[in-house]
């Protein structure tokens, strides 16, 4: 991530950023984040630094807070308390220039029926000062056989391929998506992760928001778990719950059929030791470890 | 105005740059007449209403108001009056709330453009369509009717003052009442039963006079009825202004209740409107 931490369309965008040497590193800065609706505690203290070039995945259940979290980074809700900084300022007070600095992709989908794909993305390429290739977008988010047809005769994954162009049309440094592939089928998710991976590499910033694990898992370089309005973890995926140094499980058979399962920390020795009593083959020998959704579970389930 | 219906593809070549807010409201304005004029039900409700109200009534009501005078020469001060609150008031009245339900507002208030040049859109669109539809309607009326058209240059301007204010004012009253929808579907629901309550009491369908007089006063609250008295004043002969409840067209008080209505809905704008859903905070 640090080869791309500056993205290619950076020139002129330095200034306003001198506060300190964090700003240059940090896309995001979110300290003791908070908000209510009304005795509904959303957010209940919201901590979070978001790298530049980083991908990173806000995990959490429904109504665990993703979405407030994210429309108060977006600039769309006010917060309660806290102090939040996305690319140096307050997005409390978002001006023009900080909004063309900032991709947006929400959750709605659907909104122009009566006008083309290349119509509304060209549309929208007017409102930035540094706007992409309008047509390049298009071809880049796979709808290049569909820039000519209405959007209302769009399938829901091309809808939300849509979505992603407005979102990207203005060369966003920072990209927030939320829930980006809800609804979606296996292939499409699929593509729509190279999507993402391809805006990645050329050095975007990226938020999303998910409740598939395997999301998080396979795009984000940190996942931020979140439940009950706090951020419960925060690590690489592979690190999550510490389940590289959890308990193994070790099972087997034993010879009257019944099935044995202990934890062990140190389950090779465990193997070799039934190897040798059972002078072999283990019958129905499997080693496990927490899976991502064993860690995330237990995550959620105990905050 | 079939021109702005053209498909996208002249305008293809260089990705734009930096537009300058004048430019950027001539664009959203475009956007939204094509996305108007490819809108099935906004071109018949909207545009097509007022033409077939004319057809039926003008055909109903051959005959003469008084002193040589035709129905239609009256009937067409209504329906001139009525497509103008259709596009504006109606239009908006509806239509706002579902793009706010869409996600549509959501999503270009997260973008560069200035607030206001998205509602400079909407109000280029009703502009456009407005004088289209009402010149559609004078030339339906004049062709099929025989309506005589104003004659001289101050009637014209009676006419352009009392048409741009109506249409600011049931403009400014759409956006504002569209903040009352709480879903995309009950902005109908809302502002259909206004609309058709307004029609009846302000003097579009029945001779205004022949009304009950409370029912009088209470149209005199709202601005369709001095937008129509104040389009009398234009295609009428100048004696029936001693027809008129007042005994005049009372045209320094059509302006005076106009421009109130323009201020009562810039302030409710001011005050009630949302960018997003009841739902989305």
């Amino acid at each position: 991530m640090a080869a791309t931490t500056t993205p290619p369309n950076s020139p002129g965008r330095r200034p306003g950023r001198t506060l300190d040497g964090m700003d240059d590193e940090l896309a995001i800065s979110v300290r003791g984040l908070r908000k209510a609706y009304g005795d509904n505690v959303a957010v209940a203290g919201v901590d979070l630094d978001v790298h530049r070039g980083e991908v990173f995945a806000l995990l959490g259940p429904n109504g665990a807070g993703k979405t407030t979290t994210v429309e108060i980074l977006e600039g769309y809700r006010q917060r309660d308390a806290g102090e939040v900084s996305v690319l140096g300022r307050d997005p409390a007070h978002a001006d023009p220039h900080w909004r063309s600095r900032v991709g947006i992709v929400l959750q709605g989908t659907g909104e122009f029926d009566e006008l083309t794909v290349a119509e509304v993305v060209r549309h929208f390429s007017g409102f930035y000062p540094d706007a992409d290739d309008p047509d390049k977008v298009i071809e880049r988010v796979g709808l290049g056989g569909k820039a000519k047809a209405r959007t209302h005769t769009l399938s829901g994954g091309q809808k939300r391929r849509l979505d992603v162009a407005l979102g990207i049309i203005g060369r966003p440094e920072l990209l927030f998506l939320d829930e980006p592939t809800t609804g979606f089928d296996p292939e499409a998710r699929r593509e729509f992760w190279e999507l993402i991976r391809d805006l990645a590499a050329a050095g975007t910033t990226i938020v999303l928001t998910t409740h598939y694990l395997d999301e998080a898992e396979a795009l984000a370089d940190r996942v931020g778990v979140i439940a009950a309005g706090r951020v419960v973890e925060v690590a690489p995926p592979n690190r999550l719950g510490n389940r590289q140094e959890a308990l193994a499980t070790v099972s087997w058979r034993t010879p009257d059929g019944t099935l044995e399962t202990a934890e062990s920390a140190t389950p090779t020795a465990l193997v070799a030791e039934l190897a040798a009593r059972y002078g072999g083959e283990v019958p129905g020998l499997t080693v496990t470890r927490p899976t991502l959704e064993d860690a995330y579970l237990k995550m959620i389930g105990h905050s | 105005m079939t021109t702005t219906t053209k498909p996208a593809a002249p305008v293809a070549a260089a990705p734009v740059r930096r537009l300058g807010p004048g430019a950027l409201a001539l664009r959203q304005g475009r956007l939204e007449i094509t996305q108007f004029l490819r809108s099935r039900e906004s071109v018949v409700f909207t545009m097509g209403f007022p033409i077939i109200m004319i057809l039926i009534f003008a055909s109903i009501f051959s005959g003469e108001i008084g002193g040589g005078v035709k129905f239609t020469q009256y009937f067409i001060t209504g329906m001139i009056a009525t497509g103008l609150m259709t596009v504006s008031f109606q239009n908006l009245g509806i239509w706002i709330p579902i793009e706010r339900d869409r996600g549509v507002l959501k999503r270009y208030r997260g973008t560069p453009i200035p607030k206001w040049v998205w509602f400079a859109g909407k109000v280029i669109m009703v502009v456009v369509i407005g004088v289209a539809e009402t010149a559609l309607l004078l030339v339906v009326a004049v062709l099929l009717f025989d309506l005589k058209l104003p004659d001289t240059v101050g009637k014209w301007l009676t006419f352009g003052w009392v048409a741009a204010l109506g249409v600011t004012a049931c403009t400014l009253c759409g956006i504002a009442i569209s903040s009352l929808a709480r879903t995309a579907r009950s902005g109908s629901a809302v502002v259909t039963p206004v609309a058709l309550v307004l029609q009846f009491i302000s003097g579009v369908f029945f001779v205004f006079t022949s009304l009950p007089a409370w029912m009088q006063q209470v149209a005199a609250l709202f601005p369709l009825k001095w937008m129509c008295q104040g389009l009398r004043a234009v295609f009428l002969p100048d004696s029936f202004g001693a027809q008129e409840p007042a005994g005049s067209f009372e045209l320094g008080r059509v302006a005076l209740v106009l421009a109130a209505w323009c201020v009562i809905g810039l302030l409710l704008c001011l005050t009630t409107f949302r960018w997003t859903t009841r739902r989305d905070g």
